[in-house]
């Protein structure tokens, strides 16, 4: 039962039906806890499952698969399967889905249809990271896009429908290009008796003609790039993230981003090796300038929400950079930087949420003081903030340093200076969380207001902890993630290296 | 002898005086007796092509038939919407009713 | 050869005990968590002790030569099967040394601050995030891999960052500890680099492999020699680097400015990590990559020597002119690691490696007597509720045991025989004699402007004239005695920890050292010494003209010394002018503007086309139906020309 990754795209479904049939708010968030709950100890459970299963031995690329014919014209299926690097953003998305119901329990307008956009949300987010075939993977891309809108216009603060519109209008245009080169990878996927297939692990193989491959993958690798802010078209993500509500901003960071990056690497990467060995040099420029032009950019921001938007920018483009350096090393750690950046940005955002509930205000200067009068939640704000700044025993260290090693394997003196410069990022990152934590959490009181705050409640308190494991978790024993993720990634670096251009 | 292009030309005239019609004048009921004079050209056609190229059959007047049963069941449905406008904007002009725009 | 298991313990218990503090201890028992802090380290400096006796005296040699043990290793995070990071334990003389140094201090400090921060807030805080540097340190002093030395580096800074930012609602130390955590993060990058670099070239992150590849000639040496960037070999753009990230550590010039500002912390906290343990980390780092400094890159090491000399004359230039008391130690600090630095920048591998001895016998002796002093320094700013020295004087008669403690540090720092600085310092000068003269001459004047900031430090605070606050009245100055117990056990040592057999037990390949010890050489220096302690006592044991006479005359020097030579100021300058406005700034701009105008520009275009064509729409019946014709009639000539 473990092994039934349908289940991981029922129980949010069942979930958002349940809520959309309560009575009240109440009912809904109560509803809506135990569906996200359920998710967290599914996904636990089927990674225990996987755990299981390698451990005896099982060396299939894909575990669990299960395949049904959908539109047998066209050879769509609904085909699913997890491995390694899938595995890890399921629980990454189950934890982030917890905690996000977590933290919104105080919403208090619409709260029933709230929570039935989360759960679908949270189902398409599943759907996606499960499907093996491209279609499919499509479609639930889509289904995570829409109920953003909705979130953000309705329940979000600021210039909401701006950034709401902003959003989902660059994030539809991202797929739009995705559907262009997922369709031209179609059709050239004949097998030589006109059968054509979305399968990936099919496409893979494929020997798609190389002009095609030229055409198709800067189409797909934008597309899922704009999800995953890919510079220049990032601005939907500082806009979007300070006006969504709480839940969705993590939701936002935590897990749409990382469809974009594991859309990178699995569809564009993975499916088109030669073109990923020439387009190389691209996707690092454009990595290395959102790393650096994001911190900078991060280093004037005034809000809190906005200093961490941008640092999510330059925090993705590390993700970018170890999928642009075709490494087996670089691409593991792109993956762990999904995972850990998803964590610890959920943290980041929850806590800024849970602060902006009690001052009102998220504006720098205008706080001080917090870890005097909340100082649960200051703690928390400071721990998401060593995190984000990388430091050893967080998860951001660990995958950020081994995005640097395995950058550091290419020898030429281009990628040399684009990984140099990553690591230059790490100054200015010091710089900005250090900034932001010295004036926001720490400080004399600056308000009056302030000082009768109070701290964490039980909820916040649990999500908050749970978040905060999970960075450990991946911090301190890294082992585990490196495991799980290293073997696809190498597979995913065989495929790439048929190209022939990299030994 | 008047033969079919003869009926035709008066078809024609009469289509693009209706035509002309439709498009210059403003009251609607003028516009509902251009409409019905361009019905009206249809079924000069009708007949005439029946009368001259197959005249043993009856296709082309069952046709006018049936067209001029529509022209009455449409010129009643038309002026029930004329009169609701007239209630609504107490006038016929088709310039006043342009709220169906983007 | 496997080690022991139990070394694990010795990081391990300041580690569960700052988990315990900071997730129960904060909340049940507060008042608790300073004993159970020094009881832990207690028990953790007892394993060291008995570490170091079994390492030194039982099992560490064989045939009279130290040998490295590996006492434990587990792979964190394997990259290749080659590379990994490994978090495990290496025993070898510098070392075992170091661990004792570190929990003896450390434990020291926890007493000392169970008076000194009696009622503090925040007292469970303190001693968490106490237990959490001790740990940190001790993980980095044991490292056996590169990687986990970085790994451990980046948690003393941070252990640092949120002691210095202690007292988190002053400004001034929120700002303090910001700009510490900054620098040495920059100079980490370089660090960081240089690991990369000399990893990727060694093809291992092992501290014994790489040193071993590196520092004997094959193919791995050829090939970082081979390959050069700029002009200057691998090898050396990755022992600079390395070397740049432990001159932030250690506050070498220009990474200095942090440290001066790092004495915002609570005073027993800038005794344990800004004098005695962590500022001393890039000492032990180029002493632990030292084989491959001195026998593959000399270049490297003469680097490290330059940097060395000059900012130990550099600080303690600036020392005779500053006033905070807890700044002139912060500078005297810089100046001493200094000392340890060029030592080992003189030194050799091997039979001629006597400045390598000298610096780590330096660091030992360093680091009791200025633990020393600055615990001094807290009891009397405990007392005096100042740091300033205009607001201390004649303090001798109400602080006696601090008095006299006090002055042992100095006499020791000084290099006064037979306290501990003399040995250590005597060991130095020689190997900078034997090594290069001009790096010898500044060492000496650097040593007479020590001894002479020393003592003016020592008789503004206990001499000179009384108008400290609480003058007149009997109050007892002294602390109490868990503030003197430490105090007297670190006197004691900083007289005796120099007959330490050095140069038996610490040396650069494990074999001992033959040392010569001559008069007359020895003689020198400490003639200067006991000049510029003549000087200082006729210019501030008593309140004199004399001072400002001399600082009027030296006016524009005098200036720049107080003004730290305007380094703040060049710094300031290249963060806020350079990096925020010339970088940030536009970044931000360009981003609002530009790449968003672009985004907005194309929704406003398509906007703009919109409006422009929907008229077309205008609900004007008869204009419809004219398009309709018009369409229409399109379609018949279409038609009629596609078919004809």
């Amino acid at each position: 039962m473990m092994t039934n990754l349908t289940l991981l795209i029922l129980v949010p479904l069942l979930a958002a039906v349940a809520v959309a049939f309560c009575r009240n708010g109440e009912q809904a968030k109560w509803t809506a806890f135990i569906g996200s709950l359920c998710q967290l100890l599914l996904s636990g459970a089927m990674a225990f499952a996987y755990f299981a299963e390698r451990k005896a031995g099982n060396t299939a690329q894909m575990l669990f698969t299960e395949r049904h014919s959908w539109f047998s014209s066209l050879n769509i299926e609904y085909y699913v399967g997890v491995d390694g690097i899938s595995v890890a953003m399921i629980l990454l998305t189950a934890f982030v889905v917890f905690t996000g119901v977590l933290i919104s329990w105080n919403v208090q307008t619409l709260s029933r249809e709230f929570f039935f956009l989360l759960m679908l949300l949270g189902a398409g987010a599943y759907g996606f990271f499960i499907s093996l075939d491209l279609f499919t993977l499509f479609f639930f891309l889509e289904v995570a896009v829409i109920p953003k809108f909705l979130l953000i216009a309705i329940w979000g603060s600021g210039k909401k429908e701006y950034s709401a519109m902003k959003l989902v209008l660059m994030l539809m245009a991202g797929s739009a290009l995705v559907l262009i080169g997922m369709l031209s990878l179609y059709y050239y996927s004949d097998d030589g008796n006109g059968n054509r297939t979305f399968d990936m692990l099919k496409l893979a193989y494929q020997n798609i003609p190389l002009e095609v491959q030229l055409f198709a993958f800067p189409l797909m690798f934008t597309g899922f790039g704009i999800f995953t802010a890919m510079f220049p078209f990032h601005t939907w993500a500082p806009d979007g993230h300070s006006s969504a509500p709480t839940a969705a901003s993590m939701f936002l960071a935590g897990i749409s981003m990382k469809l974009g990056g594991y859309g990178c690497l699995r569809a564009a990467t993975y499916l088109m090796p030669e073109a990923a060995q020439e387009y190389s040099w691209i996707i690092v420029l454009l990595a290395t300038i959102a790393i650096i032009y994001g911190s900078f950019a991060t280093l004037m921001q005034k809000d809190l929400k906005y200093i961490n938007a941008y640092s999510s920018v330059s925090h993705c483009g590390f993700v970018l950079l170890g999928i642009g350096m075709l490494t087996k090393t670089a691409i593991t750690g792109a993956v762990m930087q999904m995972v850990s950046h998803g964590v610890m940005t959920a943290l980041f955002f929850g806590a800024i949420g849970m602060i902006y509930e009690r001052t009102h205000t998220r504006q720098v200067e205008q706080l001080g003081g917090l870890l005097k009068t909340i100082p649960f939640l200051s703690t928390v704000y400071i721990i998401a903030g060593l995190c984000s700044l990388g430091l050893p025993g967080f998860s951001g260290f660990v995958a950020e340093m081994t995005v640097f090693m395995g950058s550091w394997q290419r020898p030429d003196t281009f990628n040399r200076i684009c990984t140099i410069l990553a690591c230059a990022s790490i100054v200015v990152t010091a710089v900005y969380i250090l900034r932001a934590i010295g004036q926001a959490v720490m400080g004399p009181i600056t308000n009056e207001h302030y000082s009768h705050l109070k701290d964490a409640t039980w909820n916040e308190r649990l999500a908050s902890a749970a978040l905060i494991l999970a960075i450990l978790a991946i911090g301190l024993a890294p082992f585990w993630l490196n495991n799980l993720i290293t073997p696809d990634a190498q597979i995913i670096m065989e495929n790439v290296a048929r190209g022939g251009l990299i030994e | 002898m008047i033969g079919l292009s003869h009926m035709l030309i008066i078809s024609t005239a009469l289509f693009f005086i209706g035509v002309y019609g439709f498009l210059t004048r403003r009251n609607m009921i003028t516009m509902l007796m251009a409409v019905e004079l361009i019905l009206n050209s249809v079924n000069i056609n009708f007949i005439a092509f029946n009368k001259y190229l197959y005249p043993g059959k009856l296709e082309g007047v069952f046709f006018t038939v049936f067209i001029i049963t529509i022209a009455a069941a449409e010129a009643a449905v038309a002026i029930a919407i004329i009169i609701n406008l007239y209630r609504h904007y107490k006038s016929i002009d088709s310039e006043d009713a342009d709220t169906m725009k983007f | 050869m496997p080690g022991p298991l139990y070394i694990a313990l010795i990081p391990l218990l300041p580690l569960i005990t700052f988990a315990i503090i900071s997730l129960v201890g904060n909340r049940y028992f507060p008042k608790f968590t300073g004993i159970l802090g020094t009881t832990s380290l207690a028990i953790s400096a007892t394993i060291s002790l008995f570490t170091a006796w079994q390492y030194f005296f039982v099992e560490g040699s064989v045939n009279g030569v130290y040998q490295q043990i590996i006492s434990f290793k587990y792979t964190w995070l394997e990259f290749s099967p080659n590379v990994s990071i490994d978090m495990g334990a290496l025993l070898d003389p510098i070392s075992v040394m170091m661990i004792v140094v570190v929990t003896f201090v450390s434990l020291m400090v926890h007493i000392y601050s169970l008076g000194y921060m009696k009622g503090e807030e925040r007292f469970s805080t303190y001693y968490a995030f106490l237990s959490l540097f001790t740990f940190s340190m001790l993980g980095l002093v044991l490292s056996s891999n590169i990687f986990q030395i970085y790994i451990f580096w980046e948690l003393v800074g941070v252990s640092s960052y949120l002691l210095i930012g202690f007292y988190f609602d002053k400004p001034s130390a929120v700002a303090a500890s910001k700009k510490a955590f900054i620098v040495t993060r920059f100079a980490d990058l370089g660090f960081l680099v240089g690991i990369l670099l000399l990893a990727f070239h060694a093809e291992t992150l092992d501290f014994q492999t790489l040193i071993q590849r590196l520092s004997t000639p094959g193919d791995y040496l050829n090939g970082i020699i081979s390959a050069s960037f700029l002009g200057v070999s691998a090898l050396t753009w990755g022992l600079v680097l390395v070397f740049i990230g432990g001159a932030g550590k250690s506050a070498m010039f220009p990474l200095h400015v942090w440290l001066p500002d790092a004495m915002e912390g609570p005073t027993p906290v800038s005794a344990l990590i800004h004098a005695a343990t962590m500022v001393v980390a890039g000492v032990f780092l180029v002493a632990r990559l030292f084989p491959i400094f001195a026998m593959s890159c000399p270049v490297a090491l003469d680097i490290v020597a330059c940097v060395g000399v000059f900012s130990s004359l550099f600080a303690a230039i600036i020392a005779c002119t500053q006033t905070d008391i807890k700044r002139v130690l912060a500078y005297s600090t810089m100046s001493q690691i200094g000392y340890m630095m060029f030592a080992l920048g003189v030194s050799e591998y091997g039979e001629n490696g006597l400045g390598y001895m000298a610096s780590m016998f330096h660091l030992f002796t360093h680091a009791m007597f200025k633990a020393l002093l600055f615990l001094g320094a807290g009891a009397v700013i405990h007392y005096v509720h100042s740091n300033e020295m205009k607001d201390m004087g004649g303090l001798r008669k109400f602080m006696p045991i601090t008095h006299i403690t006090f002055l042992i540090a100095c006499l020791a720092i000084a290099g006064i025989p037979p306290f501990a600085g003399f040995f250590s310092k005597e060991e130095i000068l020689t190997a900078a004699f034997h090594s290069n003269k001009l790096i010898f001459g500044l060492a000496v004047t650097t040593a007479a402007i020590t001894a002479f900031y020393m003592f003016r430090l020592y008789f503004s605070i206990f001499w000179k004239s009384e108008h400290h606050p609480h003058h007149g009245d009997d109050h007892h100055g002294e602390g109490p005695k868990t503030m003197l117990i430490p105090l007297l056990v670190l006197g004691l040592l900083s007289i005796v920890a120099g007959f330490a057999p050095f140069h038996h037990l610490v040396t650069s390949d494990g074999h001992p050292l033959h040392t010569e010890f001559h008069l007359l050489f020895a003689a020198g220096p400490v003639l200067l010494a006991i000049i510029a302690i003549i000087v200082a006592m006729v210019m501030y044991k008593k309140e004199s003209a004399l001072p400002g006479k001399i600082s009027e005359g030296l006016k524009s020097i005098y200036q720049a010394a107080y003004r730290k030579f305007y380094i703040d100021e060049i710094y300031l300058f290249v963060t806020k002018g350079i990096i925020f406005n010339l970088i940030g700034r536009p970044s931000a701009w360009i981003d609002r503007n530009i790449v968003d105008g672009f985004m907005n520009m194309m929704a406003t275009v398509t906007e703009n086309f919109s409006d422009t064509i929907k008229p077309i729409q205008s609900g004007k019946l008869q204009l419809y139906a004219v398009w309709f014709f018009a369409g229409l009639m399109g379609m018949v000539l279409l038609f009629i020309y596609l078919w004809a």
